[in-house]
């Protein structure tokens, strides 16, 4: 059996637990599920001008981003795949700098998509 | 462990005793609810198929009508037909006293009508409730059961907090000898790697595999976009922004357990084998959460960040979200609040011990808020249109 799944969990329920019990009760402003993740998901809504820090780097937070939206902590060219939970989750449609906002207006699936499938000639 | 359930006759246990009308098509429908409005505690599905489908979709309605006669949860039937539809109503109810429970079966156009048929399935119906009524709870092992996992109105607190849990309490169940099912195909896509990889039997696992190739290619042969209805305009107002994101947070449900196998819509696992099951059900909740009943779940187990009133007919649906905000504002639905791991630190393995003590006692007879509320959504799966 491959265990890369329960231990991935594992280590989020850990490290979870970890950062909520160093005295800071009120919520942690930002989460990073995994460690190849280039987005972090606000446990809070956070303000433009803000510094967040996580794992001791601090994040200027260029825009207004709504609570359990997320923001990238690298920055991402037009193309560049976004990670969370250690998976692409989608491409990027534009250049997103660190500290954006990422969701639909910047972000898109890559699958399902018949809409990027060239129609067949009517026979 | 042992829990108090009702025995049937196959051998399997039910967990609550429903006296369940059946309507073998929509043509049956309303007069099944007349029927069941005259004895109290009786339930009628509202089946909106069973006529003029084919192929495919035909059985799936049969499947799904059998399923919820055959289900442990049910303890008599009544089955009504209009007469000329395309389930006929004596071939299902002597598919569903296969399991040995009381059945019976009515056909309008055989009575003459609306008045006489309910007369005489009220009748029928009254007498097979008194018969449920002393039917007592028995002990039973835990093994035999079977929780079906759902997530709707997902937001991205279901991936963090309140799928993890389910998982948890799904890995306790499945290592008690039980067995568990995830489902919704569509919200497989983008995590379908990371699942496949624990299917131990190679045949299961393609099955699986072209299970969620079967529901990208629909999209894809549409010339439609997925992103049109998945995810929904709630999933992104709460922050989830792709298809890929929904299905890696929906995937936590399935905890860490291995697959035992690939179920088609409404099918029953394997007898003998319990375990973790995949099935292949749409996104849509209430098709999906009929499945798995149709499927013999005796409970489920449904995460919600927005929150949504969801129940079923026949099965008790508990419900869990990990949005503290949500559990406040929907709080005569909401069962338990997840949203603890994000903002008070407690841990998955703390909210998933408490959901699962919460399932035993929903077993044992415990109403959920989405029973205690009367919430009983029914939905068959559809894969084309009615000729």
């Amino acid at each position: 059996m491959d265990l890369s799944l329960y231990k991935s969990l594992w280590e989020w329920y850990t490290r979870h637990r970890f950062r909520l019990t160093k005295g800071e009760r009120a919520m942690n402003a930002i989460l990073h599920v995994n460690p190849k993740d280039n987005l972090v998901t606000c446990l809070r809504d956070l303000h433009q001008g803000e510094q967040v820090t996580l794992d001791g780097v601090t994040y200027t937070v260029e825009q207004e981003i709504p609570q359990f939206h997320k923001m990238a902590v690298e920055n991402i060219p037009a193309g560049g795949y976004a990670y969370k939970y250690g998976e692409v989750i989608g491409r990027a449609t534009q250049d997103i700098r660190v500290g954006e906002h990422v969701h639909v207006h910047n972000l898109e699936s890559t699958r399902g998509r018949g809409d990027k499938v060239q129609p067949k000639e009517e026979v | 462990m042992k829990l108090m359930g009702y025995f049937r006759p196959n051998g399997r246990f039910g967990i609550r005793n429903h006296l369940l009308v059946i309507p073998t098509s929509v043509c049956a429908s309303d007069t099944a609810d007349k029927i069941a409005a005259q004895v109290p505690g009786a339930i009628a599905i509202p089946n909106q198929h069973g006529c003029c489908q084919i192929g495919s979709d035909l059985t799936l309605t049969q499947n799904t009508l059998a399923g919820f006669g055959k289900n442990p949860n049910v303890g008599a039937v009544l089955v009504v037909g209009l007469g000329c539809d395309g389930i006929q109503a004596r071939p299902l109810a002597e598919e569903i006293a296969t399991t040995g429970k009381p059945v019976k079966y009515l056909v309008i156009q055989e009575e003459g009508g609306t008045p006489n048929t309910v007369a005489k399935g009220a009748a029928w119906a009254a007498e097979m409730m008194r018969e449920l009524s002393v039917q007592q709870r028995v002990p039973f092992d835990i093994s035999a059961i079977t929780l079906a996992l759902e997530c709707g109105g997902s937001d991205p607190t279901s991936g963090l907090a309140s799928n993890p849990a389910i998982g948890y309490a799904s890995d306790k169940l499945v290592a008690m000898g039980g067995s568990s099912i995830l489902s919704e195909t569509t919200e497989v896509i983008g995590a379908e790697h990371l699942l496949a990889k624990r299917f131990a039997d190679p045949v299961q696992r393609e099955k699986f595999l072209n299970q969620v190739r079967a529901v990208e290619q629909r999209a894809i042969a549409m010339g439609e976009d997925l992103r049109s209805g998945q995810p929904t305009p709630g999933n992104k107002a709460g922050g989830l922004s792709t298809i890929e994101e929904k299905s890696l947070g929906c995937m936590y449900k399935a905890g860490t357990s291995p697959f035992e196998g690939a179920l088609d819509y409404a099918q029953e696992r394997p007898r003998g084998r319990t375990g973790l099951y995949f099935m292949d059900t749409p996104g849509q909740d209430i098709d999906s959460i009929t499945g798995m009943v149709a499927g013999g779940a005796q409970i489920v187990v449904f995460s919600t960040g927005r929150g949504t009133p969801t129940g079923s007919p026949i099965a008790p649906v508990i419900k869990i979200t990990g949005n503290d905000a949500t559990y406040r504002r929907m709080i005569d639905h909401m069962d338990i609040n997840a949203g603890r791991i994000i903002t008070e630190g407690a841990t998955v393995p703390e909210i998933g011990e408490e959901l699962f003590q919460l399932m035993v006692e929903v077993c044992n007879g415990r109403q959920t808020k989405a029973e205690s509320l009367g919430h009983r959504e029914f939905g068959i799966y559809k894969l084309t249109g009615t000729f």
